[in-house]
């Protein structure tokens, strides 16, 4: 057990290490954005407002019930249960034999999407009211509204919830080696059988598992100061060339508040 | 003249409150009319109505001869007939100066986004927000948020545009910059439905003045009749609380 070890076991191994990391990061963010895209369309239906009377108010009662069924359900059980049931259950059940990436894929997304679609509706909550009215006074339908005016909104007030699923994602897709998906986890388990070492493995493993979730979070941190934008309207910005002379004063007062 | 909106025996109770008692109320076409009144007294309940924001509880609204609260109306259509001005802008805060005034005629008008970009500059060469097409509303003060809420409003080419005390959340040195577009407005020619504090504007700009008191219309005329003579009791006594205050 030393630093020669860690490094031996590395340059041997490195191939399926990577092999699993790679593994590890296409589930999780796969995974990750169809959850979000669920946690959105379901979003989108769970603030439908309810018609006074007739087939849609039905319609729309029982849609919102099996969707609250949904997220309770895959919020209340342990994904590694999900992966055996959907896996092996579905299997033995009805004779499905599903690809294991495609079944990781499957269980990561319904799963992130149930915790995705309660961040949304927190993200939904959040936005003022005066949005929703002000594009509904335009004319917006419900589908316009949200599309145009509330979803972006709702995205960016988002983005650290989803990093943060996305984070949780990599790391416990750890949990579908039950299924056999040669993810990261699953790698470091077979190197460790075939070497009998157990420190070294585990150690480089968790050292990558890491690098991918601290790499991650700077990568959306990032994006989300993209999205923002400067806090001031600087006039040099635009490429209107006819300027007022009211417009010239204030660029050279924002200049002047520069310097 | 001809009747753009015409309101009978409009009501709105929230709960058990009535907001809204009896309403009838008409607004006809080249037509400035300023609603004011105190607080609660349900001036801004009507305005809301008016373009069912609120769903009034009983009633009728007749729009070209159509009452729009009837279950087969299309509302969203009727709705890019009337431009709205909040009191709190509500600019959509994901899009930029421009684009506030485009998105509505893209996306419902069907405009293409040349058409709607054209449309747009040229509202906002009226309310004198045209250098700031790239701006986000967040980059804008108060007045000037309001202008591009007016040039978005003016973008769907309304029929009637309605104001929803739309100074009230301006800073007093802001209030003249959106006083003075909409009394451009006005003088324009644009029908104008505003509910107002501001006295001066009711008096100046408008043809008719509606004075609401506890959910009904109490008076309604001419700026002079209802500045100068009042007939109610309440109007006066309402118009001395502002004036004393002024």
């Amino acid at each position: 057990m030393s630093f020669d070890t860690i490094v031996s076991i590395f340059i041997k191994n490195w191939p399926m290490f990577l092999r699993g990391a790679g593994t590890t990061i296409l589930i999780s963010i796969i995974g990750t954005i169809i959850g979000l895209i669920i946690g959105l369309i379901i979003g989108i239906v769970r603030t439908i407002p309810l018609p006074n009377k007739g087939i849609k108010r039905i319609t729309l009662i029982v849609a919102n019930k099996i969707l609250s069924i949904y997220i309770e359900f895959f919020r209340g059980t342990p994904m590694i249960v999900q992966a055996m049931v959907i896996f092996y259950g579905t299997a033995q059940a009805f004779g499905i034999q599903m690809n294991r990436v495609f079944a990781a894929l499957l269980i990561v997304s319904i799963n992130t999407g149930a915790y995705m679609s309660e961040i949304v509706r927190g993200g939904i909550v959040s936005i003022d009211n005066g949005q929703f009215e002000a594009a509904q006074a335009i004319g917006m339908n419900h589908m316009q509204t949200m599309m145009n005016v509330i979803l972006p909104q709702v995205i960016r007030n988002i983005l650290p919830a989803t990093g943060n699923e996305f984070v949780i994602n990599v790391k416990d897709t750890s949990v579908l080696n039950v299924i056999s998906v040669t993810e990261l986890f699953f790698q470091t388990k077979s190197i460790a059988g075939a070497t009998f070492k157990f420190f070294e493995p585990y150690f480089i493993a968790s050292i990558i598992y890491l690098i991918m979730t601290i790499t991650i979070t700077r990568i959306l941190r990032y994006i989300e100061r993209k999205m923002d934008g400067p806090a001031d309207f600087i006039m040099a910005g635009n490429q209107m060339q006819v300027q007022s002379p009211d417009s010239i004063a204030y660029k050279s007062h924002t200049n002047n508040r520069k310097l | 003249m001809e009747k753009v909106v015409d309101i009978q025996h409009l009501s709105k109770t929230f709960g058990t409150h009535e907001v809204l008692r009896d309403i009838d109320f008409s607004v006809k076409k080249g037509e400035v009319v300023t609603i004011i009144g105190s607080s609660g007294s349900g001036k801004s309940t009507l305005l809301r109505c008016i373009n069912l924001l609120e769903k009034p509880s009983s009633g009728q609204i007749i729009y070209n001869g159509e009452d729009i609260l009837d279950d087969e109306h299309d509302i969203y259509e009727y709705r890019t007939k009337l431009g709205m001005v909040f009191q709190q802008f509500n600019l959509f805060n994901n899009h930029d100066v421009l684009s506030n005034c485009t998105v509505g005629q893209i996306k419902v008008l069907k405009r293409s986004k040349e058409e709607a970009e054209k449309i747009a500059m040229k509202y906002l060469q009226v309310v004198g927000m045209d250098n700031y097409i790239n701006a986000k509303p967040r980059q804008l003060s108060g007045g000037q948020k309001q202008r591009v809420a007016i040039a978005r409003a003016l973008s769907m080419e309304p029929d009637v545009m309605l104001f929803d005390e739309p100074t009230s959340a301006l800073d007093p040195e802001m209030v003249g910059e959106v006083l003075k577009v909409m009394k451009d407005l006005a003088e324009s020619g644009l029908t104008m439905l505003v509910v107002t504090h501001e006295m001066g504007f009711a008096k100046e700009v408008s043809d008719r003045v509606v004075f609401m008191d506890q959910g009904v219309i109490a008076e309604e005329g001419t700026p002079e009749q209802i500045f100068n003579n009042p007939v109610q009791e309440r109007t006066r006594e309402f118009l001395k609380r502002i004036i004393n205050k002024e």
